[in-house]
């Protein structure tokens, strides 16, 4: 293989998979990461923990510093002002020009704001990279109220940041329960109880307006469409994201909310490529996927697959399988695998159990006619990825999951059995008489999974 | 922080300024008729003559009564020694013994009140500061703030606790005699058990086992709603009390060898020494059992055991040493080092020391067979050399002293012969495992900063790779932390232990293995 020179710019989770799988089919490459926001690979999901005390900057870090010499990964902290595609020329902010082979771009996000009055002043602020940490933490030392803005994965992390710190949230959600767009209503409702049980003040159907001034540019409250008026020192604005892609905006790259990419991640540009958060897919990559994926293991994917089609024989083009993610809202863990709408369509049926407790929660989607397992929502339950992975693409019933559902935990041990409780519900709902596989007593002593 | 909290911590810190206090109190007087119950009969003579300066002299702190006696007694030891008469040297420690029986105070007058005021107080004022943490608030992570707090991240606090705790242990193995009058406080109670005097290693044991309870109830209320915490910490807090506090005081009272029944060798170093095994082979059919105990436990218990639950079963669950790491350490374990260097580090120490403990106990046999010939010396030799620097220094004042420096398992990682030989067998035959939940990490890191051992949890676990090490304790720790289900500690068949899964179930365009 020539040596060529793989530049990518981002080094969050797609471009840091992307570099290093290329590495290890790749001998020869070059492969320079750029970013301006660090110079090494954090995890940016662990932003909040840093801000709560858990963990450490470093501690985000998942290689050592060393790492990336001794796989030949070189690492530059600059900021790209403006690219030359013709020239295949990167300028950096310094004036500094770098030449690539292949470009890979995975720019990542950065915070959605709208247009409302008084989004300038000191106190207003996203949560995404980690210059938004730092920023967050001036801005809110010392503080008796803050107000977080929009009711969805950041919003509640950035609520929960602020509490661990003892500072009073209004947390202000435009629908009318928490991340109901996603969500169905009890699911939503769960965890509206639970953001309530953390002592935020949670205000449901509730719209920013304008944010006020106290004259000196900083923030002194917010004003509600409903004409409240909210005193705070800070604004968290979490609405959602988008693709980081100013600097590109006027080059023939062809961009539509973000970079467009065709199934293998190819730009209109040759050997220019875009991956994770920065990209979007111009074709549906299958039914119920978006066209811009946000997510940590997608990012990774599309890392993956980049790199496996920049080294390998022949390219192949990104099929994810069944979709998955999962989320902590405070102290209740969500786990979602295959497709489940907020709204529950016309030829799905579904079974929803939740504990008494009010914390724990299971959905089953599966269809009407043919009893095939469509998706599952878990809250508060620890569920095996490989289990539902396999029950949703071999499309078993609801039946064939109930019965091995005491093999679908992945609680840790000692923890309440509530396979049986959901399935004595089940039972009696659906008329049924489904047990699970007796195991002796032995097979538990020593712990065996089913 | 509650009000009743800050009583509480006010009344520990009280406490323990009293405790602190108490070795310099009181009046020290030597007088023969103590010469005489205190030393053998062989040394009474020299002693007496040594001592007699001292008689009848009121010393008004410990340290003149010490360095006066050490005067004397070196006095005496060095001009043997320079005659080379090394048979008529006095190797025995007696400093410790008479400075206890020549304290005149009001501790030994008043021991209860003072245990009262000192040990009592401070655990009364623990539990008052533990019992309301977290009270009111949902089942959870509680580790907010660990990273703000001086005393769990290596701030002035933190050092100023590890220096106390390395003061303290130098002070128990190799200065007892300055801490007297802490013993004699304890005296009643030692009578009470075992109807024997108190020496420091009471003092030690009570102290030990009253922390592993208090902070045990500490891990109960930060834990809440953990069932494997919660069970973990109740067995660790049992078998303390049980095992290694009340029943080897109970053989004392039934004129038994002092005997912890789930102390293993190679932790339990001395287990073979010549006195311990004539001590087991004359006490009737209870000593008989202990040796068999031991043995079984060696060659069957530990092989058996960890095949099924890993070292976990003995490490989190049983062990004294782990227990005091699980419960008053508990504060302390994100302060490990997860380097690969200290990883190799680790590797090289803990096997060491295993290798050491194997060649000293292999040497002390064969001389016990040799009927003490040859090998006398060379066994004496290792014998003092392994206590001072695996026994004492490494187990007691590094291995407790740097929970604020370097984390709460600092012996167990780098030092434990036993957690070594636990090791090989779970790395090599055993069925448990840290699952690793498909693609769900997102590489946060808790798992690898809240892991006590040092073990970057994260790295197997970003990669869809179970945790296979020589090393983990089965703590539990990582998966409670994880923010995304992503790991649960299992004993599972041996197939699909090391487990091949692609990093990512979820794509079908390709591949990708570890």
């Amino acid at each position: 293989m020539n040596k060529r020179k793989i530049v990518i710019i981002g080094n969050g989770i797609s471009g840091i998979t992307c570099a290093r799988n290329i590495r290890k089919n790749d001998e020869q490459a070059d492969i320079l990461v750029i970013s301006g926001e660090t110079k090494y690979f954090y995890s940016r999901t662990a932003l909040m923990y840093i801000y709560m005390g858990h963990m450490k900057f470093e501690h985000t870090q998942p290689y050592e510093n060393w790492f990336w010499e001794k796989n030949r990964i070189d690492l530059l902290q600059a900021w790209i002002e403006l690219i030359d595609f013709k020239q295949k020329k990167l300028i950096c902010h310094n004036g500094t020009n770098i030449y690539y082979d292949v470009l890979i771009l995975a720019t990542g996000s950065k915070p959605l704001m709208m247009d409302w009055p008084g989004k300038h002043l000191n106190g207003v602020q996203g949560l995404y990279s980690y210059q938004d940490l730092q920023l967050m933490e001036e801005n809110t030392n010392g503080i008796s109220r803050a107000v977080v803005v929009g009711g969805g994965l950041i919003g509640i992390e950035m609520a929960e940041m602020l509490a661990s710190r003892k500072i009073p949230v209004t947390f202000l959600v435009r629908e009318s329960n928490f991340w109901d767009n996603v969500l169905p209503q009890e699911e939503a409702k769960l965890i509206n109880r639970h953001i309530r049980e953390h002592g935020i003040d949670l205000r449901l159907s509730t719209e920013l307006e304008e944010i006020l001034d106290d004259g000196e540019g900083n923030v002194k409250a917010v004003l509600t469409k409903q004409g409240d008026t909210i005193p705070c020192a800070f604004v968290g604005i979490t609405i959602g994201v988008m693709p980081k892609i100013d600097f590109l905006k006027d080059t023939d790259l062809e961009i539509g909310r973000g970079i467009l990419v065709d199934p293998y991640f190819r730009t209109n540009m040759k050997d220019v490529y875009a991956i994770g958060d920065c990209a979007e897919f111009k074709d549906s990559i299958g039914e119920n996927r978006k066209s811009i994926e946000q997510v940590w293991y997608t990012g990774r994917m599309h890392g993956e697959i980049l790199a496996q089609n920049l080294t390998g024989p022949n390219e192949v083009p990104y099929q994810p399988g069944v979709w998955f993610n999962s989320a902590k809202f405070f102290d209740i863990e969500y786990q979602t695998y295959g497709n489940v709408p907020a709204q529950i369509p016309e030829n799905v049926e579904t079974f929803y159990w939740e504990d008494q407790s009010g914390k724990v929660s299971i959905r089953f989607n599966f269809l009407k006619h043919s009893n095939r397992l469509q998706g599952v929502n878990a809250f508060g339950w620890r569920l095996r990825h490989e289990f539902f992975d396999q029950a949703i693409s071999e499309e078993w019933t609801i039946d064939q999951v109930m019965e091995k559902l005491d093999s679908a935990s992945f609680n840790p041990e000692f923890y309440k059995p509530y396979h049986r409780l959901v399935l004595d519900a089940f039972n009696k709902a659906m008329g049924k008489q489904i047990r699970f596989k007796k195991i002796s007593f032995l097979h538990k002593l020593i712990g065996s999974r089913a | 922080m509650k009000k009743i909290q800050v009583l509480g911590l006010g009344l520990f810190i009280v406490g323990l300024f009293i405790f602190s206090y108490i070795p310099f109190i009181g009046q020290y007087q030597l007088e023969e008729e103590m010469v005489k119950t205190v030393v053998k009969s062989e040394h009474e003579e020299a002693m007496l003559r040594i001592l007699r300066p001292m008689y009848s002299e009121s010393y008004h702190s410990n340290f003149r009564f010490i360095a006066n006696f050490n005067d004397l007694f070196d006095e005496y030891n060095n001009d043997l020694k320079r005659k080379e008469a090394w048979d008529e040297v006095i190797w025995d420690d007696y400093a410790f013994p008479l400075t206890k029986a020549a304290s005149d105070s009001a501790v030994s007058q008043y021991p209860l009140v003072f245990l009262t005021i000192s040990v009592v107080l401070a655990i009364f004022g623990g539990l008052l500061y533990i019992f309301p943490l977290h009270r009111g608030e949902p089942e959870g992570i509680k580790n907010n703030g660990i990273y703000f707090s001086s005393m769990k991240s290596r701030g002035l606090l933190g050092i100023i606790t590890g220096t106390y705790l390395i003061l303290f242990y130098v002070l128990l193995y190799w200065y007892p005699e300055y801490i007297t009058n802490l013993v004699i406080m304890v005296d009643p109670l030692s009578k009470a058990l075992s109807g024997q005097e108190a020496s420091q290693w009471f003092l030690y044991g009570l102290l030990y086992t009253m922390a592993i309870l208090v902070m045990g109830i500490r891990m109960f209320r930060k834990y809440k709603g953990n069932a494997y915490q919660t069970i973990r910490t109740g067995s660790v807090m049992f078998f303390q009390v049980a095992f290694a506090f009340l029943i080897p005081e109970i053989l004392m009272l039934l004129n038994k060898p002092w005997h912890d029944f789930k102390n293993i060798w190679p932790l339990d170093y001395s287990f073979f020494y010549d006195y311990r095994i004539e001590g087991m082979v004359s006490s009737g059919a209870l000593g008989m059992f202990m040796l068999v105990w031991g043995i079984i436990l060696i060659v069957i218990g530990v092989p058996l055991l960890t095949y099924f639950y890993g070292k976990r079963w003995y490490c989190s669950w049983v062990c004294g040493c782990g227990g005091l790491a699980e419960t008053l350490g508990d504060p302390y374990r994100q302060l490990s080092d997860k380097s690969l260097k200290a990883w190799k580090i680790e590797r090289y120490m803990v096997h060491g020391v295993l290798v050491f403990a194997i060649l000293m106990t292999a040497v002390t046999i064969v001389n016990y067979f040799m009927e003490f010939g040859l090998l006398g010396q060379a066994t004496n030799q290792l014998h003092s050399i392994y206590g001072f620097a695996i026994g004492a220094a490494f187990a007691g004042v590094v291995g407790t002293g740097f929970y604020p420096l370097m984390g709460n398992r600092v012996w167990c990682r780098f030092g434990c012969p036993l957690a070594a030989y636990l090791g090989i067998v779970q790395r090599f035959k055993s069925r448990f495992r840290i699952t690793t939940n498909g693609g769900q990490c997102i590489s946060c890191g808790n798992c690898s900063t809240y892991c006590e051992m040092g073990i970057d949890v994260r790295w197997y676990a970003q990669r869809g790779q179970n945790i296979v090490r020589a090393s983990c304790v089965g703590c539990g720790v990582c998966s409670a932390v994880c923010p995304r289900g992503v790991l649960k500690l299992e004993s599972a068949d041996e197939e699909g232990r090391m487990n091949d899964m692609p990093i990512i179930i979820g794509s079908k365009s390709v591949q990708v293995k570890s």
